[in-house]
């Protein structure tokens, strides 16, 4: 492979890409755009859940416990409602997601048989949003209940015995916000990048075939081998510039606390262009048009890469047979591999499992690559 | 009118029904997206890995730690012996949470002193370490109110005050076992419809310009209102077909219930494809290009498939990008498939998500008709 050869290709490659606007669209624009409405757009924090009272006994226990309901931060009272059917009626037309039924004999039976049963309706078609609304509302109810047993003990006459034999103390690794923001901003880069990457090179040899320079092409002495890396090298450099502003955007304008090292980012985000940048080049090598190249390229990268890379949905509450399908998805690597580097601080020592998947299917991209377009050629 | 609108429409099916490649993308992609969709798009915690460390080695330590070993939810990985591998499983994710009895835990419950069960969570997936964090919660309360019961009945014996409580029953309504496909599979009709049928409609109005034949087209007697019309109507059909083709596998396939009249789907349906036509449409107006249709279709449809409420909730979105959703036809739909598939409500519920979805077509396809219009001169 000579030097010179490759450099040509290279500087060629980078005058094509100047003069067409696309390619700089998708590089600038995609990249910012997404970032932003990705970043805003998803997001599993549930605050301010509305919720709907039905008090069928008004009593001061029951507006004791409701009141609680309205000061917590996740839940925003929506509605008082005083029969049955307009509770139906709210959660119905969605006004509220989750209706707390208080019922007409809550003193008395607190009084008399010790518990007072307390209803919690949720709208279960969004399940998450139910199941989280669900722990939130048990953890209020609970510490009323609390304070209705200390209560009680205290009337008694009893001296302050702790009620609650067991507490959990909690403590969370990592994303000790819990912002679901912290998980889903590093893995959007790398769905971005996934997309970018694969957008961009997925024009070049279709764009060849395409204005018939392909034919000049082959008649110079240029190998395979010099177009591939000539070609690919430009497309390198963009995606450094791609990713470093998306991760730039992360950890400064969305504060996503970054706790490893630049080095391990530098060299894991190298080889994720590694492997995406070829497999565009081998979308671009197998089709001949440049608008064919390109779609198949959003097909094959945006939605597995959203799916089954791990970004927003977890690979290990999947099926198994599923999660056996996610080994073949690139991004799944690198999004394990920024998270990591991101919240947990991990270096190159502790992520040599992924990167090496990764070194195995960007050899393997560009031993196909390389194998199509001999063929193509010949 | 009529005459010169159907060999539009004819012409328009025909074509499509000589393009493989077209009925290939109608077809298999849909389908293989609804499948991994509703199985890898997935919420629900079905098991936590946990490891578990005792330094009591007591009863009341072992009773604790067999309510979760017990328990479906938890997986129990690892059984350390010290600290250091506590620490370690959740460095390595091998463990999503970690529960540690210090010892004398047991003697603090005995002199009820309150005792306390640690526990570490990988926060890193903050979702499924809240909905964990929920049923440790459960379990621990659980613990804690049995042995505060035990710890009564054997204190007071004959006397039998009994402890009050407050308890909180759950009902999920329209989906009782919370099932996360029941919520994820209709979102998936309507956005695979969108995606579909923006697409459709955006090329084969720009490949028509592209390649020369709208001209041509523009020089018979036709009207541009007309030839709008031919050309959507095919489109309109094929989004039917997709709607429905998608609904019978989420019936048949995942079992997704149809608790509502099929009839207001339908309604809702057709407002919502109009207004998707209307869409691709209007796209169709500003490319000239079919290179610039496919830069434009994917930045009109990003926004429209994340911002619509199918797998994140609107609720969650900054005020800024809530605004948005009222000019996004697939928010109004979802509400509509949702309703109409797990909730079983009816025109007097979703009536303002079909003004709505009525709104944006007949805006969108004014818009589109006077730029057609203009791009023509």
């Amino acid at each position: 492979m000579k030097l010179r050869r490759l450099k040509a290709i290279a500087v060629k490659e980078v005058l094509q890409i100047w003069r067409d606007p696309r390619s700089l669209m998708i590089a600038l624009l995609l990249p910012f755009t997404q970032m932003f409405m990705f970043g805003y757009g998803v997001n599993l924090d549930l605050k301010h859940i509305p919720v709907c009272t039905f008090d069928r006994e008004g009593s001061q226990a029951s507006q004791d416990l409701l009141k609680r309901f309205q000061a917590s931060l996740y839940f925003t009272i929506a509605e008082n409602v005083t029969t049955y059917p307009q509770l139906v009626a709210a959660i119905n037309r969605a006004d509220c997601r989750l209706g707390i039924i208080v019922p007409p004999d809550f003193s008395e039976r607190l009084n008399d048989t010790g518990t007072a049963p307390v209803q919690a309706i949720v709208d279960g078609t969004d399940d998450n949003t139910a199941n989280i609304a669900f722990g939130y509302a048990a953890a209020v109810v609970s510490s009323y209940s609390n304070a209705v047993q200390m209560a009680q003990l205290d009337r008694q006459g009893r001296t302050f015995q702790v009620v609650q034999p067991l507490q959990v103390q909690s403590r969370v690794w990592f994303n000790e916000d819990l912002e679901s923001r912290n998980f889903i901003i590093p893995g959007l880069v790398a769905v971005i990048m996934a997309l970018v990457g694969a957008q961009l090179t997925s024009l070049t040899i279709s764009r060849e075939w395409e204005r018939g320079t392909m034919e000049l092409l082959v008649s110079t002495p240029v190998t395979a081998g010099e177009v591939m890396f000539g070609k690919l090298i430009p497309y390198l450099l963009l995606g450094w510039l791609d990713a470093a502003f998306c991760l730039i955007i992360a950890a400064l304008w969305f504060a996503v606390p970054f706790r490893g090292t630049l080095g391990a980012l530098f060299l894991t985000t190298t080889l994720f262009l590694a492997v995406v940048l070829s497999i565009g080049y081998l979308l671009s090598v197998l089709i001949r048009s440049q608008i064919g190249a390109s779609q198949i390229a959003l097909v094959v990268t945006l939605l597995p890469a959203m799916l089954l890379s791990g970004y927003v949905f977890p690979i290990d509450q999947m099926p198994t047979f599923i999660q056996k399908l996610t080994y073949l998805m690139y991004a799944r690597y690198y999004v394990t591999i920024i998270k990591a580097i991101f919240l947990k601080g991990s270096g190159i020592a502790e992520l040599w499992a992924p990167m090496l998947f990764l070194v195995v299917y960007a050899l393997a991209v560009v031993l196909l690559a390389a194998r199509a377009f001999r063929k193509r050629l010949a | 009118m009529f005459a010169r609108i159907m060999p539009i429409v004819i012409k328009e099916l025909l074509e499509l029904r000589r393009d493989k490649a077209a009925r290939f993308l109608l077809i298999v992609p849909p389908i293989l997206q609804m499948l991994i969709f509703g199985y890898a798009a997935t919420f629900e915690v079905h098991h936590v890995s946990t490891a578990i460390l005792d330094l009591d080695h007591s009863q009341e330590s072992r009773d604790l730690i067999a309510r979760f070993t017990s328990s479906s939810r938890f997986d129990v990985v690892e059984v350390a012996q010290s600290q250091h591998q506590i620490n370690a499983a959740i460095d390595a994710s091998d463990a999503a949470v970690a529960i540690v009895i210090h010892a004398g835990f047991a003697e603090l419950l005995r002199k009820g002193q309150g005792a306390a069960v640690q526990v570490i969570v990988d926060g890193t997936n903050s979702n499924t370490a809240m909905i964990a964090l929920g049923y440790i919660n459960t379990i621990a309360t659980g613990f804690a109110q049995d042995y505060a019961a035990n710890l009564m009945q054997r204190e007071q014996g004959a006397r039998g005050t009994r402890q009050v409580q407050v308890t909180l029953e759950q009902r999920p309504w329209f989906n009782p076992d919370l099932n996360g496909r029941w919520f994820f599979v209709p979102g998936v009709i309507g956005t695979l419809t969108l995606i579909i049928v923006v697409n459709l409609t955006a090329f084969a109005i720009v490949r028509e310009r592209e390649v020369g034949t709208l001209e041509q087209i523009m020089v018979s007697p036709i009207r541009p209102v007309e030839f709008i019309v031919g050309k959507t109507v095919p489109f309109f059909l094929v989004g039917l077909g997709e709607v429905a083709l998608v609904v019978s596998v989420g019936l048949l396939w995942f079992r997704i219930p149809f608790v509502g009249n099929p009839l207001v789907m339908l309604l809702g349906t057709t407002l919502f494809l109009l207004s998707t036509l209307a869409v691709g449409l209007l796209i169709s107006t500003v490319c000239s290009t079919q290179q610039q249709a496919f830069s434009t279709n994917f930045f009109v449809l990003s926004p429209f498939f994340i911002l619509s409420g199918f797998a994140f909730p609107i609720s969650s979105m900054p005020q800024v990008l809530q605004w948005f959703t009222y000019i996004n036809p697939l928010r109004y739909y979802l509400v509509v498939i949702r309703g109409t598939l797990l909730k079983g409500v009816g025109v007097d519920v979703l009536w303002p998500d079909f003004v709505a979805m009525a709104a944006l077509a007949l805006v969108l396809l004014t818009l589109s008709i006077l730029r057609f219009r203009k791009t023509l001169e």
